[in-house]
């Protein structure tokens, strides 16, 4: 499953790393956006196959950020 | 002479709807005999029928399709018309469309809340003549939504297909509950759209009740099953008079859900820090007496139905834990229909900001953000029912105005006492005042520098200055904001104000 940016902004932080897992609701990276911190939660339960983001990274909305599996 | 008709048999052939095997269909798929529905939602099921007998020479087209009728929820009368899916898939003849508007009408004359309980194929083509194009055809039902709206509650529970013309009659309600796997809206089906525009796509990816509820906003309530949406409309219509003359009743008060954390240590002190909104109006409502509306839609705002006090309220709320509470154009256009909501029947509206602004960049200037945010401007200027604006950690930009920021005659514009009001951040600001000088420094220099301005730029917007410059009217200690909004509520109740003079404003829509 993909996990896709819900706003454009900045990589801030990489929270889970590939190879981790992953709990539902659990903050995957974090983005910069609008000065504030937007936390990207997994939307369900399994482990980081890809992450396509480093740390300071532009991403749109819509990007994909990681792919769960 | 008497009729040909045995009236206590033709009496039961009606009431049990169409052939049994639509029943056993229906029944598969989980979904109730509209008369099934009718007894679980009222309290005591239909009070008066009309046009029972309609169509009743036919023989095979039990009420025409439709029931219509009034009936009471919770003690107050309402009016009904509910689509019989067992009698050709619940489409529209000529009689269906004739009934649905003498019940309409009947609202209008009585001004009761009108209830739409959907599961229909559209219209039976085969009679299109008689029920399409002329005066009192179809399109009548849209043009008395249109003018019912605001009237009258008008809700809408989604039971079944609503295709084509159809799926107008959820556009047109104040609220459109649809029931997860069985609901769905389209203009074209599936096959339609595959024949005529190439588009090969499954109906949920297309009109289901997920979709409509998180990505068109086109409907308002996802419920698990029939049962679920029956009891939601239940509770939605608790906070609703039954028409835009009277206020809404008014229940007992209860305190709030009592939690371990208070607010103050719910609030992070980091104003770009994320946290949940819900924890905050939990702690400021009745216990159990939110009523969410769109709440799998844009949800970086949160919109419900609460009680504070007893007294019905409207929430409108920023929520940081969700794309850091920005508004979108999607969330721009989901405050200003609750708005327009409220204000129609008398709810007062309590503000809860916590926001950075409107989200820039190419992708929401494309949606259009500039007219979706000014629609929602428009809507909260325009409501006339008590506003009251709470800034909870941060107003800044136009966000302050969105929120019912003070020029936009709130009736109060109430603090907490680390709350910022500016045009930007600090960490904006100064960025963007002194990007030069910035650049210019050493870079060692710099975070001392950026330090130093920010600090001076917090002692400018501080909210103590904003309370003595009286752009605020109070700041109040978290914990004691609940018994505050108590106390302005009940200050407030008898606000009776007509906007302005005019025939209506051209909405920027």
């Amino acid at each position: 499953m993909e996990l896709k940016a819900t706003m454009a902004g900045n990589v801030w932080k990489i929270v889970l790393n590939e190879g981790d897992s992953v709990e539902a609701d659990q903050d995957v990276v974090i983005l910069e956006s609008m000065k504030m911190e937007i936390p990207i939660p997994a939307e369900s339960a399994g482990t980081i196959k890809e992450l396509k983001v480093a740390e300071g990274d532009f991403v749109n909305e819509g990007d994909v950020i990681a792919v769960i599996e | 002479m008497t009729s040909e008709f045995n009236h206590e048999e033709l009496r039961k052939q009606i009431e049990s709807g169409g052939a049994e095997k639509y029943h056993e269909k229906n029944k598969e798929r989980g979904k109730m005999f509209v008369r099934d529905r009718l007894k679980e939602l009222l309290d005591d099921d239909l009070n008066v029928e009309d046009a029972f007998f309609a169509n009743c020479m036919d023989g095979s087209l039990p009420a025409d399709g439709v029931v219509t009728g009034i009936g009471k929820v919770n003690g107050q009368r309402v009016c009904i018309m509910a689509n019989d899916s067992t009698v050709k898939a619940g489409s529209w003849g000529k009689r269906t469309v004739e009934k649905i508007l003498r019940i309409q009408e009947t609202a209008m004359k009585l001004e009761l809340p009108m209830l739409y309980l959907v599961d229909s194929a559209g219209a039976r083509i085969t009679d299109q003549i008689d029920m399409f194009p002329n005066r009192r055809g179809a399109g009548r039902i849209f043009y008395n939504q249109v003018k019912l709206s605001g009237r009258v509650p008008q809700v809408c529970l989604l039971f079944g297909p609503s295709a084509a013309g159809g799926a107008y009659i959820p556009a047109f309600c104040d609220i459109v509950v649809m029931v997860d796997g069985n609901a769905s809206m389209y203009l074209g089906s599936p096959r339609m759209a595959e024949k005529v525009i190439g588009e090969k796509v499954s109906l949920e990816e297309m009109g289901g009740a997920k979709m409509h509820t998180s990505v068109s906003g086109v409907g308002d309530v996802l419920v698990k099953d029939e049962h679920e949406a029956i009891q939601y409309t239940q509770k939605y219509l608790t906070y609703f008079p039954e028409n835009f003359r009277s206020k809404p009743p008014v229940e007992e008060s209860k305190s709030p859900e009592s939690f371990e954390k208070t607010i103050s240590e719910l609030i992070p002190e980091n104003q770009n820090a994320p946290f949940d909104m819900y924890e905050l109006i939990k702690r400021l409502i009745d216990a159990d007496s939110f009523c969410e509306i769109k709440r799998n839609f844009a949800k970086e705002l949160i919109t419900g139905l609460a009680r504070i006090d007893g007294k019905a309220v409207g929430i409108i709320a920023n929520q940081p834990r969700m794309k850091g509470g920005v508004l979108f154009h999607d969330s721009a256009d989901k405050a200003a229909k609750f708005i327009q909501l409220c204000d129609a029947f008398n709810i007062p509206l309590v503000f809860l900001a916590d926001i950075p602004g409107f989200m820039i960049g190419t992708k929401v200037e494309q949606a259009g953000i500039i007219r979706h945010g000014a629609k929602m401007i428009s809507a909260m200027s325009e409501a006339t029912v008590p506003k009251i604006s709470v800034i909870v950690r941060k107003a800044y930009g136009a966000g302050l105005y969105a929120m019912a920021g003070p020029a936009f005659e709130p009736d109060v514009t109430i603090a907490l006492p680390t709350a910022q009001i500016a045009v930007m951040g600090p960490e904006a600001a100064v960025n963007a005042v002194y990007a030069n000088k910035i650049a210019e420094l050493p870079e060692d220099e710099r975070p001392a520098f950026i330090q130093e301005k920010q600090k001076e730029y917090k002692e400018d917007i501080d909210i103590y200055r904003l309370a003595s410059e009286m752009v605020i009217d109070d700041i109040v200690e978290p914990d004691d904001l609940r018994k505050a909004l108590e106390l302005r509520l009940d200050a407030y109740q008898s606000k009776n104000l007509v906007f302005t003079e005019r025939k209506h404003g051209v909405y920027p829509v």
